[in-house]
């Protein structure tokens, strides 16, 4: 029982400590990418709102990735205090893509990001439009180095197991191994989501207050674009994604669903609502539609999945968890779809940056896209317990041998900072949102560089300073 | 015979630490002195004496973390969990003291003494118990098999306090210099006054951690002392002593430089020290670093990135220290 406390929390301080980060990380990929997409219309097009757009969210973008750097920190050295085993076990493999995703970071500060924030007045357009966009194309390969590193573990290949440790044999295999290619789009898909809906929220929470100008118009227009394009990918995607899980993760599945058994001649049922319940192997309060399962997950009327009860109690990851949060990433997917729809008739109509419900609406949504991304996450990693290396270790052989008492101080430590500092953070972006972008170029980039005090090795520099600062103490050229 | 990778990968790491070291190690020790000068413009000026440099110099930490899983996944599995309180107490003041460092400059001036005591307690945990941690390592750490088999406080002994104390003194003296070097004027000769008796208090850490580890280790009394060892390795410890000399004599002299450069060598001359006394472990008392190392393909992968974007690195970081060559005063920018 001792022992059982201490794993869970393990994994309580893990997950706690990668779902604060990997906030951060999600919304810089979808922002570097946005900020690419204002840069080639301001090229393009020469209409200089697209220039305002630019300035406004890449001070955005900066505090963002300060705050990404700080809490990933933390994760370089978790693997070892918390999954000592595991990282002795599997760090031939997870420590090298690890090591790349590190690399592509500091490859990034060290180079095209600075000339991204801070390069505006020292190189040409297409310079600097090249720089945004490897930026952000490195963003996205840093994203591919860790989810290579999380699909191995879930559905690991390209290995093989010499003297109780794992060797790479083939580093293709083990970075395109069979699930990485749907969850690198899953998430990919996701971050652009969970940008947009941050950006239409700023807009129509600026709308609602009367500040209306044609930069704040122009953000939350792409953004419903955006969304109304890419909710409904995101389903699709989800789907093969789905049943990619099912063919190498089937408990998970039939956890999500809450799907105990097979009755001879009855198709697979989709539980919309109930309580699956861990130890009476059986859903309570179950609301059913007969076929729906098999239909979603076969693509066929009859078609059968494996059920919880075909695995052994101890192999079983707990349904009553990934069930809901399964559903709430799932429900906030369709409200996602919902309002990019609401948003193009809205537009038709000429009313999108006038109608009140629909613009309260954008504002609910704005962290939607983030708690989506945790949800889906938080399915995804307890649906694939109790195994650390899928099939291959088990997470309660990859823990490190900590007290209970230990774990709890640290845990306690990590909340109480984590609340502390990424709450000033948080306090600090959404004033800067609340700012809104400034007009003709009445935003423009403060100066910096290497060796400047405002520089890319410290992303937050790049954003304003407190607006008491009196102006003679203000950065100057 | 193809390349000693393990070996390469343990030159790129510790080549990583000591970077670390030194780098950080002068921007934490302002952390350190920032309870000396209450003063609001002092304090200005001694922040902004690192901001240009300072995030940069964590890198080597993440970096180092990450190359120690690729490359010697043992030793970052072994020594991270058996060091686990320490890590993560550092971890959290770094975590204070960095976003404190941002903070304070954004924060009303209602707010920023919060995030100057930020800064001062998220330096001080940081330093001590990274002192502590390097303490702890170097005592040795209880394996069994290719596992931590020590207790959750294994960590907790008098060297190891020690040790977190004498880096406290190591990065104050940085610090200390480092100011001396970039200001002017009377906080220079603040500075000087500090320096002076910290210097003592530098060389009695040396002392009493050079001593200390030949008695409690065998080992690393025969690896010192054994011939002709002795004499390969004694210029180490006469080094010290003249780098502590001059650097007395310096700072009773106008010298602005010659205290920071040769607080440097005296860091670099006890890193090497610890060096000698442990190769070619990376676990002490007993596992080296080819019996920690990963397998050969793990550490080739890893190396053709770590090639490519060292260099990158180290040319960002010269050129940054070059561009903010010079003096910081108070009339120089607000940050």
């Amino acid at each position: 029982m001792w022992d059982l406390d201490a794993l869970l929390l393990a994994r309580i301080q893990f997950g706690f400590t990668i779902s604060f980060h990997i906030i951060f990380p999600a919304i810089t990929i979808g922002l570097a990418s946005y900020l690419a997409v204002l840069e080639a219309c301001l090229l393009r097009t020469g209409n200089e709102v697209f220039r305002d757009l630019y300035h406004f969210w890449s001070k955005v973008f900066a505090v963002n990735f300060g705050m990404g750097v700080v809490s990933g920190l933390v994760m370089a050295y978790e693997f070892g205090t918390n999954w000592s085993l595991f990282s002795d076990f599997a760090g031939g493999v997870t420590g090298p893509l690890l090591a790349y995703e590190v690399l592509t970071a500091f490859f990034l500060e060290a180079g095209f990001l600075g000339v991204m924030l801070f390069g505006w007045q020292r190189v040409g357009p297409g310079l600097h439009f090249i720089s945004t966009v490897m930026v952000a194309l490195g963003t996205l390969v840093s994203m591919t180095w860790i989810l290579a590193s999380n699909s191995w573990m879930q559905t690991p290949a390209g290995y093989a197991i010499i003297d109780g440790r794992v060797v790479p044999t083939d580093w293709f295999a083990v970075i395109f191994n069979p699930s990485f290619p749907y969850r690198l789009a899953h998430m990919g898909v996701a971050a652009f989501l969970a940008t947009a809906l941050l950006v239409g929220a700023s807009g129509a929470w600026h709308l609602l207050r009367g500040n209306d100008n044609p930069a704040i118009r122009t953000m939350t227009s792409m953004a419903m674009w955006m969304l109304l394009l890419v909710a409904p990918l995101q389903a699709v995607i989800g789907d093969f994604h789905g049943i990619n899980t099912l063919k190498h993760q089937p408990a998970k599945i039939a956890a999500i669903e809450g799907h105990w058994e097979n009755r001879p001649g009855e198709a697979v049922p989709l539980v919309l609502f109930g309580w699956p319940d861990m130890a009476a192997e059986k859903n309570h309060f179950a609301l059913e539609i007969p076929h729906l399962g098999s239909l979603i997950l076969t693509h066929t009327w009859d078609g059968k999945i494996p059920a919880l009860k075909d695995f052994k109690r101890e192999d079983r990851p707990n349904a009553t968890i990934v069930f809901w949060t399964f559903r709430v990433m799932v429900g906030l997917g369709m409200l996602m779809i919902l309002l990019g729809i609401l948003a193009l008739w809205a537009r038709l109509r000429g009313k999108l940056y006038q109608s009140r419900p629909l613009l309260r609406f954008m504002v609910c949504m704005g962290p939607a896209g983030i708690i989506a991304i945790l949800a889906g996450w938080f399915t995804t990693e307890i649906g694939r317990q109790p195994w650390i290396v899928y099939g291959v270790m088990r997470t309660a052989d990859g823990v490190s041998s900590h007290g209970a008492v230990q774990l709890g101080i640290t845990l306690a430590l990590f909340v109480v900072v984590y609340f502390v500092v990424f709450g000033a953070g948080a306090v600090y972006l959404l004033r800067l949102i609340a700012k809104g972008p400034e007009l003709q170029g009445g935003d423009s980039p403060v100066p910096g560089g290497p060796g400047q005090p405002r520089q890319a090795m410290r992303p937050l520099s790049a954003a304003p300073d407190s607006e008491k600062t009196p102006p003679e103490l203000a950065p100057g050229g | 015979m193809g390349i000693d990778l393990p070996l390469v990968w343990a030159v790129i790491i510790l080549f990583g630490i000591m970077m670390y070291v030194i780098m950080d190690g002068f921007d934490l020790g302002i952390g350190l002195l920032y309870p000396f000068f209450s003063d609001k413009s002092d304090r200005d000026v001694m922040m902004n004496t690192v901001a240009p440099v300072w995030d940069g110099n964590e890198t080597w930490l993440v970096f180092g973390g990450a190359g120690l899983l690729a490359a010697f996944p043992m030793a970052y599995s072994v020594v991270l969990s058996a060091l686990y309180l320490p890590l993560i107490f550092m971890l959290l003041g770094l975590i204070f003291r960095g976003v404190a460092f941002e903070f304070r400059f954004k924060a009303s001036e209602k707010r920023r003494h919060f995030w100057d005591k930020a800064f001062i307690g998220g330096s001080m945990a940081a330093t001590f118990f990274q002192g502590v941690a390097l303490g702890a390592f170097l005592q040795g750490i209880k394996i069994t098999g290719r596992v931590y088999s020590g207790g959750a406080l294994d960590w907790l002994t008098p060297f190891s306090l020690f040790t977190g104390i004498g880096l406290l003194a190591a990065y104050a003296m940085l610090g200390c210099t480092w100011l001396i070097l970039k200001t002017d004027g009377p906080l220079q000769e603040r500075m000087k006054a500090i320096a002076r008796p910290l210097t003592w208090v530098l060389l009695a850490v040396i002392v009493v951690i050079s001593v200390w580890t030949p008695l409690a280790s065998p080992e690393i009394a025969q690896r010192w002392f054994s011939w002709p060892n002795l004499l390969w390795f004694s210029p180490v410890p006469l080094l010290v002593l003249v780098a502590a000399w001059q650097l007395r004599k310096s700072l009773l002299g106008p010298s602005h430089n010659a205290p920071f450069v040769l607080t440097l060598c005296i860091v670099f001359l006890g890193y090497s020290g610890l060096g000698i006394s442990l190769w070619p472990n990376i676990v002490p008392p007993g596992i080296s670093i080819w019996a920690a190392a990963g397998p050969p393909q793990s550490l080739g992968f890893a190396l053709v990135g770590a090639l490519l974007v060292i260099p990158l690195i180290l040319m960002y970081t010269a050129w940054g220290y070059y561009v903010f060559r010079g003096k910081v005063d108070a009339t120089h920018g607000y940050h």
